[in-house]
């Protein structure tokens, strides 16, 4: 059974879906989403195959699948999966089918005086498209084949953005393109100088993930080589000060664009830290790792108290995502099995969380056509399940222990609090600020007498418990039994910190002694 | 102190059903929804007196273990498995977490009864029980853990329950505002004791209880003082003690029941289970122990002075309750004389005071939810019982000779005295003036609440509460009374302790007991008798008096405790939020873009071409990563 080319399937069943979806008459909107949530949940009914059949202990790369593609420059078409590669596709076979739920009627009106333009058909179908690409971001194993998908993955998000996003949704969407693509250039020419680089080492010039891996560049070189991937995946991330275009995007965005922009999108950045900064060059990692990791702390504090000074519930999600990015950034740049496991936990466990908040907040627009906090007040009273939903995902968010979030933000603040205490307390102190700007929005918006606006609202109908409940239950589950995915996750962090060289890759500074 | 964490067995290692009992009682009425709320009440009662009768087998079993072996641990999974860090959900049942075991579920069960009637009005009643039973059961981890980090989960757990419970009346601005306030300064003690778990786990390499221990004599000092230090801020965060004690005040905004339970009897004295669980670490710091003492001293003096300028029934409870549980820090402070001693208070007043709330709240219930005294008065005899029952609890209070509290409050003031040097009679002196002032501002409240002339409101119809109320307010007056006498004398609770916190030190008594106890009931008096001039013999105005000293003024004003907060914290934060938001929209953003646009002399169109975006985008991006290439290689980092 794990013969069966598994990722090429992944990739290949949304993508053909997707192109398959414009044959169908526009207006069969029924038929069109039960295509879309079909294949949507065969992707994750695949994926969780995938990481039941997972052999932790195994080898680093698993349903490995290499195709010839350019064998005039050594490109080829190679996937397979880490333990952390193959989290992140479980958390997309997971998000997508929430999102589609969430996104039942998206462009369903289009043409009708609301000013959007795309349809129905259209929006999903760059959806199922924009699944097959981040499928295929995360599983590729040649690096020209990573960098076809990092490009690539823009275009879906961009007309996601452009055509079914808020009023000033072509700036927006313009705006995340252009940041995004100047850093998918300057990642082009590392990619080429480590194909030149390679040519040099062993004759043969290749993209190969594992063959770049072993061979040792320069220091200074390495360098520059790091800093084009830096670049990019900082503003893919995004760490401060690259940061300007997120909330903009993340605030235009559909709801479901939304959601997958900040949960799973954003997360090749902290990925491709992990994936290719770290292992391919080690030296400059090491280097570098004290500038960044104040970037990172800069993020968390900075993040958190423009979250805390938004009037606009969609951007306060976004900054919230700053933030939390920060604390990701600092588990990887930690360099130890503890901070780095919990970095890509974290990058789950944020996309569940967030995503939750975000598709809560877009119940909330839905009902009260507004997404200013202050349009809102005293929801509590006429809708004790969405406001119960609400509290959830911000108690989440917050990294209350009992929910997933506080395992991975508990790794990462152990694990970096070793080698780089004050970072450590530093980021810490971000705790508290993320109970600040949660617990105000909730407040404002939940608490308090029930505002005019507020008293006809629904509460939430069965679509909407359908698509959330998943996520709201992980939220407990993985907050109190996180080993499953903690065991699939350490090997090949373990693995990435002794490509770093990172020492005895743990966190421990003193010696135990007491076992 | 060598104590052996022994596997438990048999019906020692049923105590994961403590936790899960009351959980899942509260899963049950949160997902049940509308239909459970004619018997959501009965499930939250009978969920938490399942678990005392459970928490008292559990006792008796352990008081039959052997000696040496009254500690038993039970890893239930293992939870955090990454390297080196090993944490496993585990409990331990040790005479500690016994004590703790009874106090919640007993008092949280007579609690939950007295709540049937007190909440019976409440549209929402099923989901008070709901948020009180996952009180029960987070606070029942929270001294069942045998780590730190089981420990921390219970620790927060409470920490929502209150938030939940505080801000239970919503709709209420200023209930969920000091529900939210309590969160938020409880976050910052957490903020300490989780950076406690991380240099446990740099130094140690692990969490739990018996590693920690175990390892704690091969730290240095620094180390051991940091650790103590830490633990203090969480501990005083949760525990309400200077300088964090302004939420506790405030959570008198969530219903009385709530202000009995979590904020007086079990929830706040956490601080003082975390100082006490972590003694053999604070065995080895002078100074963090001198420090605990420091802030004991401080809070139980300061909220024992603005407990006296107070009108609001329950806040002068809040701040009784803060003063209270600085003797018990006071106590901890004090080491191994005073372990024993401050969980003896803790219990007592775990006792008085949860009757003292549910006293105040019979008075709200049949007086409209009035809380101000100044509006009670001569309610002694519309309702015997609840006046009864409240003047036992008060009279345990202010330690009056052989009531509860007068055993805990003299041991404490002793030990005190005891400790030696100036210190020690700073602690002491301080400690017994506290008494003084203690039973001025309480006998202040029975006076105007019970005795004197009628002031109550034209439609204030003062009545009896119902048995269900009643009948808990009867018991922990029992308790109030008694509970003292049977600890020390029948049932020596320093025995039972012992093999948590060693055998108790001779003392080396600076003044003698008996000279300890007659001054302290001297000043006791003084107080009653200052109450009884001042207030008593004369009319008790409707309205607060204006023209008052300074003194009372800066009482009224909780001696500025939330001035300082707002003006140091709270407005700085708010004007640096909003300079940052201001920054990041025109600053960071627009620079790239001004700049762009004075480069590419498109200034006014550049919103509208989209070539005007690609310029200033490929020119925010290439300058931002310039600016970061040269910081980076500017600061040669090895």
């Amino acid at each position: 059974m794990s013969d069966l080319p598994f990722l090429l399937i992944l990739m290949v069943l949304p993508l053909v879906a997707g192109f398959g979806l414009l044959a169908v008459p526009e207006d069969r909107h029924d038929l069109i989403r039960r295509i879309t949530l079909g294949v949507s949940l065969v992707v994750l009914v695949l994926a969780v195959f995938m990481t039941v059949a997972f052999e932790p202990s195994g080898p680093r790369f698993q349903f490995v699948q290499s195709y010839s593609w350019i064998p005039d420059f050594g490109v080829r078409f190679a996937l397979g999966v880490d333990g952390i590669a193959l989290v992140m596709i479980l958390l997309i076979g997971l998000l997508v089918p929430v999102v589609i739920g969430a996104s039942w009627n998206e462009g369903a009106d289009a043409g009708r005086g609301t000013g959007k333009t795309g349809s129905m058909r259209t929006f999903f179908a760059w959806l199922l498209i924009l699944e097959a690409l981040l499928i295929g971001v995360f599983a590729a194993t040649d690096i020209f084949l990573f960098y076809v998908f990092f490009e690539a993955m823009l275009v879906p998000m961009y007309f996601l953005i452009g055509s079914f996003g808020g009023p000033r949704r072509q700036y927006a969407a313009v705006k995340f393109f252009l940041y995004s693509l100047v850093g998918g250039l300057v990642m082009l020419a590392s990619v080429i100088g480590l194909y030149v680089v390679s040519a040099n080492e062993i004759g043969q010039g290749t993209f190969a993930f594992d063959a770049l891996r072993q061979i040792s560049i320069d220091p200074d070189l390495q360098k520059l080589l790091f800093l084009g991937f830096f670049i990019a995946f900082a503003i893919k991330a995004p760490l401060v000060p690259f940061h300007t275009w997120l909330p903009d995007a993340g605030a235009e965005a559909p709801i479901g664009g939304a959601v997958l922009l900040v949960g799973v999108l954003d997360k090749v950045g902290t990925f491709g830290f992990l994936r290719y900064c770290l292992p391919l060059f080690p030296d400059a990692s090491r280097a570098f790792a004290p500038a960044i990791l104040v970037l990172a702390v800069l993020g968390i504090l900075y993040g958190a108290l423009l979250a805390m000074g938004q009037t606009d519930m969609k951007r306060l999600v976004a900054y919230t995502s700053i933030a939390h990015f920060g604390f990701i950034a600092l588990g990887v740049f930690a360099f130890t099995t503890q901070a780095g496991t919990g970095a890509v936990l974290y990058m789950v466990n944020h996309g569940i969380s967030t995503g939750a908040l975000f598709l809560i907040v877009g119940m909330l627009i839905s009902r009260g056509k507004s997404r200013t906090i202050g349009d809102y007040g005293g929801v509590s009273s006429v809708t004790p399940l969405l406001a119960g939903a609400f509290l959830l995902a911000g108690l989440s968010s917050l990294a209350l222990p009992g929910t997933n979030s506080f395992v991975s933000e508990f790794l990462v603040l152990l694990g970096s609090f070793g080698p780089y205490p004050v970072f450590s307390i530093l980021a810490t102190v971000g705790i508290i600020l993320a109970a600040l700007y949660i617990l105000l929005m909730y407040q404002r918006t939940m608490h308090g007498p029930i505002k005019p606006a507020v008293g006809g609202f629904k509460d939430l109908n069965k679509r909407e418990m359908a698509y959330l409940s998943p996520l709201l239950a992980l939220i407990i589950v993985l907050g109190v039994y996180p080993k499953p995915l903690l065991d699939i996750i350490t090997p090949a962090v373990n693995a990435t910190m002794a490509d770093v060289g990172a020492e005895g890759s743990t966190a421990q500074a003193g010696n135990g002694g007491d076992d | 102190m060598e104590t052996q964490y022994l596997p438990a067995s048999g019906l020692l290692g049923s105590a994961w059903l403590l936790v899960v009992i009351p959980l899942l009682g509260a899963a049950v009425l949160l997902l049940g929804g509308r239909r459970l709320d004619k018997i959501g009440h009965l499930i939250g009662c009978a969920t938490i007196l399942l678990d005392f009768v459970l928490a008292v087998a559990l006792v008796a079993a352990l008081a039959g273990q052997p000696d040496g072996e009254k500690a038993v641990t039970d890893t239930l999974f293992s939870f955090i498995p990454v390297g080196e860090l090993q944490v496993d959900i585990g409990l331990l049942l040790d005479p500690l977490s016994a004590v703790f075991i009874l106090l919640i579920t007993g008092v949280g069960a007579l609690i939950h009864i007295y709540s049937v009637g007190y909440m019976g009005h409440d549209p929402d009643r099923r989901r008070f029980f709901a948020y009180m039973n996952l009180f029960v059961a987070a606070m029942l981890l929270l001294v069942l853990g045998n780590g730190y980090v089981v420990l921390y989960i219970g620790w927060e757990g409470v920490g929502l329950a209150s938030y939940l419970l505080i801000a239970f009346w919503y709709r209420r601005p200023a209930a969920a505002t000091a529900a939210k306030k309590a969160f938020i300064m409880n976050r910052v003690g957490d903020v300490g004791l989780i950076i406690a778990v991380f240099i446990m786990f740099a130094t140690l390499g692990s969490t739990s209880f018996a590693d920690v221990f175990a390892g704690a004599s091969g730290l240095a000092a620094g180390t051991v003082t940091a650790l103590g230090l830490l633990l203090l801020l969480g501990a005083c965060g949760k525990s309400g003690q200077v300088p964090l004690q302004a939420w506790l005040p405030d959570a008198m905004e969530g219903p009385t029941p709530v202000s009995a339970l979590i904020h007086a009897a079990t929830m706040v004295t956490a601080g003082v289970y975390l100082i006490a669980r972590s003694a053999p670490l604070f065995d080895l710091s002078e100074t963090a122990r001198t420090v605990v003492t420091i802030v004991g001293l401080v809070t139980l003096l300061y909220g024992a002075i603005v407990g006296c300028a107070y009108d609001d029934i329950k806040k002068v409870l809040a701040y009784s309750t803060v003063s209270q549980i600085g003797y018990m820090f006071l106590a901890v402070g004090l080491g191994p004389a005073g372990y024993a001693v401050a969980i003896l208070h803790l219990l007592t007043h775990g006792f008085f005071k949860a009757g003292l709330f549910l006293g105040a709240g019979s008075v709200m219930h049949g007086m409209n939810d009035e809380v101000d005294m100044r509006k009670f008065g001569g309610l002694g005899s519309k309702m015997r019982i609840t006046y009864i029952t409240f003047a036992l609890g008060y009279l345990a209070l202010i330690g009056f000779p052989f009531l509860s509290g007068y055993y805990s409050k003299d041991l404490i003031i002793e030990v005190a005295f005891d400790s030696g040097g100036a210190l020690g009679w700073i602690l002491g002196g301080g400690a017994m003036l506290a008494a003084g002032l203690t039973a001025f501002y309480m006998t202040r409240l029975m006076v105007m609440t019970f005795f004197g002339r009628p002031r109550w409101d034209k439609d204030a119809h003062p009545h009896e509460s119902p048995a269900v109320m009643t009948v808990p307010m009867i018991i922990l007056s029992l308790g109030s009374v008694f509970a003292g006498f049977i600890l020390v004398n029948v049932f020596p609770l320093g025995a039972w302790l012992e093999p948590v916190f060693g055998p108790e030190p001779e003392a080396d008594h600076v003044v003698a007991p008996i000279v300890v106890s007659i001054l302290t009931t001297v000043v006791v008096a003084l107080g009653v008798a200052a109450a009884w001039f001042f207030v008593a013999r004369r009319e008790v105005p409707i309205r607060p008096p204006v023209n008052v000293s300074p003194v009372i003024k800066a009482a009224r004003a909780n001696l500025y405790g939330d001035a300082f907060n707002e003006s140091v914290f709270m407005r700085p934060g708010q004007w640096l939020t909003r300079a940052m938001v201001y920054v990041d929209n025109r600053g960071v953003d627009g620079a790239v873009n001004g700049l762009a646009a004075g480069l590419g002399g498109t200034s006014g169109r550049l919103r509208r071409t989209q070539t005007g975006f690609v310029r200033s985008y490929a020119l925010s991006m290439l300058g931002g990563a310039l600016v970061v290439t040269m910081a980076f290689l500017a600061v040669r980092f090895v």
